[in-house]
């Protein structure tokens, strides 16, 4: 492969690891990673995947930027306010790194949509924390057999899993059903530490980096979590259910439907 | 002492670290297992470093040879997969 003598300093870092080399940059270059939210895990995710010279990376989004948002979603400035996040998100990545092809998706995901953007992606991320989208990108990732890196956050406490579908657990192995409205709050309700989703979006892009290259252990059939507070990280082992309702022997959810969403753009 | 077959030759003249080192992992990447690197460069340090890099990397340091007062060449053996 060849890289010019700008990629040879961009990426030097990089290259001389074992790990990664010319062969893994090239891999990186060649992939194809596609984001939910440009928000508190989306912005520092696709601002180390961009970095990092991931190829293509989609941002979904279809909120636009607010003053409060720029506590944590780095990607935004007071420069964007007002603008769609996956445009300013857009703006921030290629001007960091003009390698990457940042593609805008101002749109919010539903049942007809979302298989045919995965499809197009090597990696889906999620950085929603809304429940109904959730278990949506988790069902959909499931039936197309893509693996998903998940995140979320609230307060203090953050959390970070890989589903690698049919080779480990998924979401509902954990969690067959999303908790009612109200039951849990939102990061508006409760707040947020601005600088936790910079830990856990960066715990979600090195899982990201690590399964393009082929490299190290997967966080799949585990749930990492991280209390800002305690200074604890803690990994909780998460058995894949075979009377899971998607991914069991037996699967009673075979087609994607829209929960009622209760929006909250970390 | 045997002659021994260069494979390929890389001139990284001019070139400082770290991509003496960048370019030189590269040049290692394009060749097999089993194959020889000559590498031929001028920047002193990386007379050094790149054969401990090479090392670390698990390959073998056939030679280090200063060949003039500013020039240096290395050969490695290629002998673990990247």
């Amino acid at each position: 492969m060849d890289f010019t003598e700008e990629q040879l300093k961009r990426y030097s870092r990089h290259i001389i690891l074992p790990e990664v080399g010319g062969k893994g940059q090239k891999k990186i270059s060649d992939s194809k990673v596609l984001i939910i939210g440009a928000g508190g895990l989306g912005c520092p995710v696709g601002y180390y995947l961009a970095a990092a010279g991931v190829g293509t990376i989609a941002m979904v989004d279809d909120d636009v930027v607010e003053l409060s948002n720029l506590q944590r979603q780095i990607a935004h400035s007071v420069e964007t306010l007002n603008v769609k996040k996956a445009d300013s998100a857009k703006k921030t990545f290629e001007a960091l790194n003009p390698d990457v092809n940042v593609v805008a998706i101002k749109e919010r995901l539903n049942s007809k949509n979302i298989l045919d953007y995965f499809r197009e992606y090597d990696i889906i991320v999620d950085g929603t924390d809304n429940f109904p989208t959730r278990y949506l990108i988790n069902d959909a990732c499931v039936m197309l057999k893509k693996p998903l890196v998940s995140g979320a956050i609230l307060r203090f406490e953050g959390q970070v899993t890989t589903i690698m579908p049919h080779d480990g657990p998924c979401y509902r192995c954990l969690f067959e059903e999303p908790p009612p409205a109200g039951l849990v709050p939102s990061c508006q309700e409760a707040g947020v530490l601005g600088v936790l989703p910079g830990v856990i979006g960066a715990l979600q892009a090195t899982e990201v980096l690590k399964l393009i290259i082929g490299k190290g252990t997967p966080l799949k059939g585990s749930l990492l979590i991280y209390d800002a507070l305690g200074v604890n990280f803690r990994k909780v082992k998460v058995p894949k259910n075979d009377d899971c309702p998607v991914c069991g022997k037996n699967p009673t959810i075979t087609d994607l439907t829209d929960l009622p969403e209760e929006y909250c753009s970390i | 002492m045997s002659e021994v077959k260069i494979d390929k030759k890389l001139d990284i003249r001019g070139a400082v670290c770290p991509y003496t080192l960048v370019k030189s992992k590269l040049g290692v990447e394009a060749i097999e297992v089993g194959q020889v690197i000559e590498i031929l460069l001028d920047y002193p340090e990386a007379s050094d470093s790149i054969p401990k890099a090479m090392l670390n990397y698990g390959h073998s340091v056939l030679k280090v040879e200063k060949i003039n007062p500013r020039e240096w060449i290395v050969q490695v053996r290629k002998e673990v997969e990247d």
